[in-house]
């Protein structure tokens, strides 16, 4: 069974181990430690862990993407924004007559522009079935149909970058205009419930952040066992070797294109799971330079790990949010100080130097068990 | 004889009464008769007086009336002796006669009464002095006040309007003429009028048709409104040509924009994310040049375009050997490094300067526009930019087919191993074509900042756009570039007015998405095997 295979690797095994006793810890430490005790980790606490891990999740999106398929998109946070947009809409619809005007269908800012309907697209997205279903068809369909026109016509490298990027501004702009429907400016917020539960209550923000965190670990085991699969070896000879692998045979646009819509579906539903955490979701998550922070991320963390992403994620956030309460204008100098010295000096990233040493010592010994002559591959080529 | 002393205190009262001077010489002035009847309360009265000082064609009058706008004009309260005041800062006033214009001293503001006017003899004092301005020795302030006259011509003005225009030379001032006492005719009714007024793009000219045009004379409404047609296609006509220029003019600044990325791109196939901020530089060097050189903004800005140029290249050699060597063959990476460095480039400024705007101050010669007719006017602003990017395209032309180190560059381009084999030494060539294209950045700050604000984020907005331009057009291609940014700065603002500035923007980029569907390799694309990339 192919779903299982990931569970042979010691690093999948290994990652979700960390990965689930590190929740069990926080819930722990979050309920049964009493508050005002050092070990105590409160709920705001537990809410960023929730908002990183989103991240995390996207960033794993991201590598599979661009560490197993060569394709470095610089517009996944439009997918991951999309996501969260369905999730915005669904809480939006979820406020009912609660809101500033009272409206029991419009939002607040519909009612503010005068609106007498809700647009066409807003429809269905009170039923959370819907809503949820839009979560991974939205950014999916995005993918599939932009990636149909990118990957069939071979434009691959710098220049698919520069599209992806391109996407991503062009959706900011349009998410930025009123007349769109998505709140313009101000995007969507002020969201009192999630299937019924109050977002603002302890219990529920706790559940959230165990939802995430789950979420994460089924997106990396879904990942790894689509790396590991068939597959994911095709599209590894992809990123290597894309006209080699087109003359032996395979359809090299099918299979870019299909991880490429999983992992735009990932990124989606990690933007859902991050908008009911920080309770906001408005078109600056659509911004250039958010995806290619992501990217940032990933590089960071290692390339062609998944768990290198995680690490990332995890560490440039918290980086993020020590720097910019501390000297916030430092941010962006080690944001982009970071850029140039892991690029140049840390191709393989934190996981990279982790595995340094092992995969070495393990090289040497099937060197000296097969006695033969390993041609060693071209590696993680960009 | 006991008489005379009463006759003279009796005449000094009237005198005092009427407001007279004593002087015999004042009496004797025609001007005095003409200002005397200024001294009144009624605005009427006052009205009345202007007229009789514009009737009587005296050569003061101009000067007269000017000073009466302003507040000038004014009446010592014990001899009644008019003045104009010069300056009126302090106490003491430095005047002069109102009739000799001869040098009065100095006077209390206290012992001076202000000839006060209202909004009507202000209106009627600006109409006055424009038609005095028709005898103005210059062509050019006649046509400015014929121009003025548009809409503001009643019955008092037609008459001497008529006779100014049998006396005037100038063929335009009299067809302003003729139109504003057309306009006139026209608010009265007479449909032979409008002949007059076809064609001509005047607001005043058309607010006055448009008057006409719902007028209860059909006859009149008719010729009006087929007058207006007309005007209408000329306005249509002109809009097209406005559209054609500010699409020339966004599209000359893509051009500068993405042509140095057009080069380091084609040679070295890394995209420099940072162009951008190399941009940014060479405007703000335009700014601290301006610093420099206080009072002489016209000598900054051209000192600017080498200084710039230098900059921006010196900055660019900096991020290839600094970085980008490091990353050969790993043009992703290089993508992500180059935008940490754009990261730090605008953080940089931001803390070392300022994260708000700066002004760059446009010299004279810069400011203004050339008025091609009446509803067209070109910005000269713009169309120094427009030339500014030609003269740095045709530059860059005569480098790349000129000289040696065009000739390893465009060898570079199309075929490293090769070329190297060849004896180039590609990373020299490396080196200089980056300087060479991060200079080119540089002059687009220089010529941006004369358009835009300069700020720490100038420069983010022109990387996608550039590079859109450099997909569009074809890499390795000087002419693509040019045919690619102009038109697309051309189909921005075709697509603008129906569809706003942001959609129009969208519409681009999926244009361009759609459009590398068909021709993946731009526009002008690179012939033979080295497009094989």
């Amino acid at each position: 069974m192919w779903l299982t295979r990931p569970f042979n690797e010691r690093s999948t095994r290994l990652f979700l181990g960390i990965l689930l006793a590190a929740l069990a810890l926080v819930t722990v430490l979050n309920l049964a430690v009493p508050a005002g005790h050092p070990l105590h980790v409160s709920t705001y606490t537990v809410t960023l862990l929730g908002k990183y891990l989103s991240y995390a999740l996207l960033a794993v999106a991201v590598d599979l993407v661009w560490g197993y398929l060569g394709i470095l998109s610089l517009g996944h946070g439009a997918f991951f924004a999309l996501g969260g947009y369905a999730m915005g809409m669904y809480l939006m619809r979820q406020i009912g007559d609660r809101g500033t005007y009272g409206d029991p269908v419009l939002p607040d800012f519909m009612v503010f522009l005068d609106w007498d309907s809700l647009p066409w697209y807003w429809l269905g997205f009170d039923m959370p079935g819907i809503a949820f279903l839009m979560v991974l068809l939205a950014p999916g369909l995005l993918a599939l149909v932009f990636g149909f026109l990118a990957f069939r016509s071979r434009v691959t490298g710098v220049y698919l970058s520069i599209i992806t990027q391109a996407m991503t501004f062009a959706l900011m702009l349009a998410f930025f205009r009123n007349e769109m429907g998505f709140g313009g400016n101000n995007g969507l917020t002020d969201f009192r419930e999630l299937l019924g539960f109050d977002l603002r209550s302890d219990a529920t923000r706790l559940g959230l952040f165990l939802a995430t965190g789950i979420a994460l670990a089924l997106g990396y085991v879904l990942c790894r066992a689509i790396v590991a699969s068939k597959l994911g070896r095709v599209s590894v000879a992809c990123r290597d070797a894309e006209a080699r692998t087109r003359f032996l045979g395979y359809r090299v646009e099918r299979f870019q294109l299909f991880v490429f819509v999983v992992s735009a579906m990932l990124a989606g539903l990690a933007g859902a799971l991050y908008v009911p955490q920080v309770g906001i979701i408005n078109p600056s998550e659509f911004s250039p330079i958010f995806s290619i922070e992501v990217v940032l991320w990933v590089a960071l963390g290692g390339r062609a790990t998944l768990y290198g992403a995680v690490i990332g994620a995890l560490l440039v956030n918290y980086a993020k949010t020590v720097f910019t309460g501390v000297m916030p204008d430092a941010w962006l100098f080690a944001l982009g100080g970071m850029f140039v010295l892991v690029t140049v000096f840390l191709p393989k990233g934190i996981a990279g130097l982790l595995t340094y040493r092992f995969q070495n010592q393990r090289l040497t010994h099937r060197r000296e068990g097969e006695g033969a002559t390993t041609t060693t591959g071209r590696g993680v080529s960009a | 004889m006991r008489m005379l002393p009463r006759c003279l205190s009796g005449l000094l009262c009237l005198c005092l009464l009427l407001g007279l001077p004593l002087a015999a010489q004042a009496q004797d002035d025609p001007g005095q008769a003409l200002l005397a009847p200024l001294d009144t309360a009624s605005y009427a009265d006052k009205g009345e007086a202007i007229e009789a000082i514009i009737a009587s064609g005296d050569e003061r009058s101009r000067r007269w009336l000017e000073a009466l706008l302003g507040g000038k004009l004014q009446r010592h309260k014990d001899t009644g002796q008019f003045v104009v005041v010069v300056e009126n800062r302090g106490r003491s006033w430095p005047v002069v006669d109102a009739l000799s214009f001869e040098d009065a001293g100095e006077m209390s503001r206290r012992e001076l009464d202000r000839i006060g006017i209202n909004n009507a003899l202000r209106g009627q004092l600006q109409g006055a002095l424009a038609v005095l301005d028709l005898h103005a020795d210059e062509v050019r302030d006649r046509r400015e006040a014929a121009r003025e006259l548009l809409g503001d011509v009643d019955a008092t003005l037609a008459e001497p309007l008529r006779a100014v225009i049998d006396g005037e030379e100038d063929a335009e001032v009299r067809r302003l003429l003729e139109q504003a006492l057309a306009i006139h005719r026209l608010e009265e009714g007479d449909a032979a009028a409008v002949d007059a007024l076809a064609g001509s793009l005047n607001s005043r000219v058309r607010s006055a048709l448009n008057v006409a045009s719902r007028s209860e004379d059909p006859e009149l409404a008719a010729a009006a409104t087929s007058a207006l047609a007309g005007i209408e296609q000329k306005m249509k006509l002109n809009r097209g040509l406005e559209t054609l220029y500010f699409g020339l003019s966004l599209g000359s600044v893509l051009v500068l924009a993405a042509i140095g990325l057009a080069i380091t791109f084609g040679v070295m196939g890394v995209i420099n994310m940072a162009h951008g901020e190399l941009i940014m530089l060479g405007a703000y060097t335009t700014w601290a040049m301006q610093q420099l050189l206080p009072g002489q903004p016209g000598l900054a800005l051209l000192l600017a375009i080498p200084a710039g140029f230098l900059v921006a290249a010196l900055a660019g050699v900096a991020i290839e050997r600094g970085v980008i060597q490091f990353l050969k063959g790993r043009p992703l990476e290089t993508l992500l490094a180059t935008f940490g460095v754009s990261l730090i480039l605008q953080q940089l400024v931001r803390t070392v300067i300022s994260p708000q705007n700066r002004t760059v101050v446009s010299p004279e010669w810069m400011s203004g526009s050339i008025m091609l007719n009446e509803g067209l006017s070109l910005t000269l602003n713009r169309l120094y930019v427009l030339g500014f990017a030609l003269v740095v395209f045709a530059g860059l032309m005569l480098v790349m087919r000129r000289t040696r180190l065009g000739l390893e560059v465009r060898a570079v381009t199309q075929n490293r191993a090769m070329a190297r084999s060849m004896g180039i030494r590609a990373t020299r060539v490396d080196i200089l074509t980056f300087a060479l294209g991060s200079g080119v950045a540089g002059l687009a700050g220089v010529a941006l900042s004369q358009l835009t604000n300069v700020g720490p984020n100038l420069g983010q907005n022109y990387i996608i756009d550039s590079f859109m331009v450099v997909v569009f057009g074809g890499v390795g291609n000087l002419w693509g570039t040019l045919v690619a940014g102009l038109s697309l700065g051309v189909i921005n603002q075709v697509l603008e007015p129906w569809a706003g500035a942001v959609l129009a923007k969208i519409v681009v980029l999926v244009f361009i998405i759609l459009f590398i569907q068909k021709r993946p390799r731009g526009l002008f694309p690179q012939k033979g095997r080295a497009a094989e990339g």
